[in-house]
């Protein structure tokens, strides 16, 4: 996972509550084995109407979303964070998240930065007033830079450490990598084992 | 042991800690060779007591649900114990530790005993020579203290079990086969009782209705809950000689590659071919409906697989899970039955 520390990329204002996971991704998208590609599937019931904030020219390469309460909510799938970031947003600023979607978010490395209601309309305000504005969004302050205003977000310490340093699960597992060495050459020789690959032929 | 799927719970039957986990503590696993985890609550399941004729393992876990609900076991991970569950074959300790999952527990386990040794001893992947020493004498440690003391305790009489069919669209929905289909009324708690209303409506059932005289479309023998040998050996001693039930449909889908040829070297894909039950090759089949095997809107089936949830085997599928035993009686009668109503 790369370290976050600031943030500088168009906003996109996403003027809707209750945008649960299968919105953000429909379950008809999640046939894949990896996690990338799907960005096609990126509120994909919204995607065919011309007048959809990320249909227009000026937000299509946005990467901080400004969403309204409640988004990400339902479905546990991790698949709704992959195609956010798939699709290139870094940050999702709103009110109220659901809370998987938050834990998976700042597991995979999305910065779910939350401000009040009123925080929220004032950049929808700005974002629409002039669409292809960049927002600033700095994990160390703890701040969203918009024009001249700069609006304070929360997050908690524990993601936040780990957003900065860049350290995802198996990154903090892997700190811890002497001593899971250690254990496995204890492994006694009747537990089963993993064989070499065959070579072909 | 840990794997992509709910039901990686079947393998505590062997004494391990076995349990499913999410994508990507699948990745986790395999980059670390660990997984972080806090520690469970600890529950004991005692079940004592001789099974009476007619009565297996798949009814044991359904009666157990029945009883806890399908939420009581979240947060734990269960020991299944007591003299009914040693003297239960593998393949029986697997379709109990299977199912651990239908009531929310995190994983369920079965301490290995001779019973264990003797099922794996020889089997491909085993131990052998001084490792297979080595290996019981270890496996002989894992059981549980007789101090020891549970976060939380369940106890069933064996004695009192009768072949158990689900009526509903969970797990827990289920009640002895003499018994009827319940009325909401039967449910002191709102939630299970509105849960009762909504399920009759969707299984097209009238409460007092005996479950005996439900009427079924198909009967599916299979899944990792019940499609191992020794349940193709049980239902086909009970179809044998019989001839399938006008209008009903019965699919036989091996658990597995292994059971599939060990059935047929066993002659039991003819028993069930004369009997005019279909053949198939192992795998998941009609337990979820992922291929085409699926019920059609509003058809019923007697299902010896492990969840009975709305369009879990086709849209608009009603699902009546049931015992290997249960289901070839069913197919030929054509109504919820077991081998005593032949």
């Amino acid at each position: 996972m790369d370290k976050f520390s600031t943030h500088t990329g168009i906003g996109v204002p996403l003027r809707r509550s209750n945008v649960d996971t299968d919105q953000i991704i429909p379950a008809v998208y999640l046939k894949r084995v990896t996690r990338t590609g799907f960005e096609d599937g990126l509120f994909a019931a919204w995607r065919s109407d011309e007048t959809f904030v990320l249909n227009q020219p000026a937000y299509a390469a946005g990467s901080i979303l400004v969403a309204g309460p409640d988004f990400g909510t339902g479905s546990s799938r991790e698949h709704a964070v992959w195609a956010l970031q798939n699709y290139g947003f870094r940050v999702v600023i709103g009110p109220r998240f659901g809370d998987i979607f938050r834990g998976n978010s700042g597991k995979a490395g999305l910065v779910i930065a939350g401000v009040g209601q009123d925080v929220v309309e004032k950049l929808w305000d700005l974002l629409e007033a002039a669409p292809g504005s960049e927002l600033t969004v700095d994990l160390v302050a703890k701040t969203i830079t918009a024009g001249a205003d700069v609006f304070e977000f929360s997050i908690d310490d524990y993601t936040r450490h780990r957003l900065l340093e860049g350290l995802d699960d198996i990154g903090l597992t892997l700190q811890h990598a002497d001593l899971i060495t250690q254990f496995e050459a204890t492994r006694p020789s009747w537990l089963p084992r993993t064989l070499p690959a065959k070579t072909a032929g | 042991m840990v794997c992509g799927d709910s039901h990686t719970s079947t393998h505590g039957a062997f004494g391990a800690l076995a349990f499913g986990i999410g994508t990507s503590e699948v990745e986790h696993v395999l980059a670390t060779q660990t997984l972080p985890q806090a520690r469970p609550k600890t529950m004991a399941v005692t079940i004592n007591g001789a099974l009476p004729e007619g009565v297996t393992a798949k009814d044991v876990v359904l009666a157990l649900i029945a009883k806890v609900g399908t939420g009581g076991g979240q947060g734990y991970v269960v020991e299944y114990r007591g003299d009914t569950i040693e003297n239960l074959s593998m393949e029986g300790r697997m379709t109990i530790c299977n199912m651990s999952i239908e009531w929310g527990a995190k994983a369920g386990l079965v301490a290995p005993d001779d019973t264990t040794f003797a099922y794996l001893k020889g089997r491909p992947h085993a131990p052998e020579g001084e490792d297979w020493d080595a290996a019981v004498a270890y496996w002989r440690t894992l059981f549980t203290d007789p101090d020891a003391v549970f976060d939380a305790e369940v106890t069933i009489d064996a004695a009192t079990l009768t072949p158990f069919v689900t009526w509903g669209t969970n797990p827990g929905q289920g009640v002895p086969l003499g018994a009827a289909v319940p009325s909401p009324e039967d449910f002191a708690d709102p939630v299970d009782r509105a849960a009762a209303e909504r399920a009759l409506a969707y299984m097209d059932l009238t409460a007092g209705t005996a479950m005996r005289d439900i009427r079924v479309d198909t009967v599916f023998l299979g899944s990792c809950t019940n499609g191992r040998i020794e349940d193709l050996r049980l239902a086909a001693s009970v179809l044998k000689g019989h001839t399938i039930a006008d209008g009903v449909r019965m699919l036989v889908v091996p658990g597995s590659a292994r059971v599939r040829l060990q059935a047929e070297s066993e002659g039991l894909d003819k028993v069930f071919l004369e009997f005019g039950a279909e053949w198939r090759a192992a795998g998941c089949s009609m337990c979820l409906g992922m291929n085409p095997d699926q019920l059609a809107p509003g058809e019923r089936s007697a299902s010896t697989s492990n969840r009975n949830f709305e369009g879990r085997q086709g849209k608009g599928g009603r699902t009546h899970l049931v015992s290997p035993p249960v289901a070839a009686a069913t197919a030929i009668r054509g109504t919820l039955s077991s081998p005593s109503d032949l």
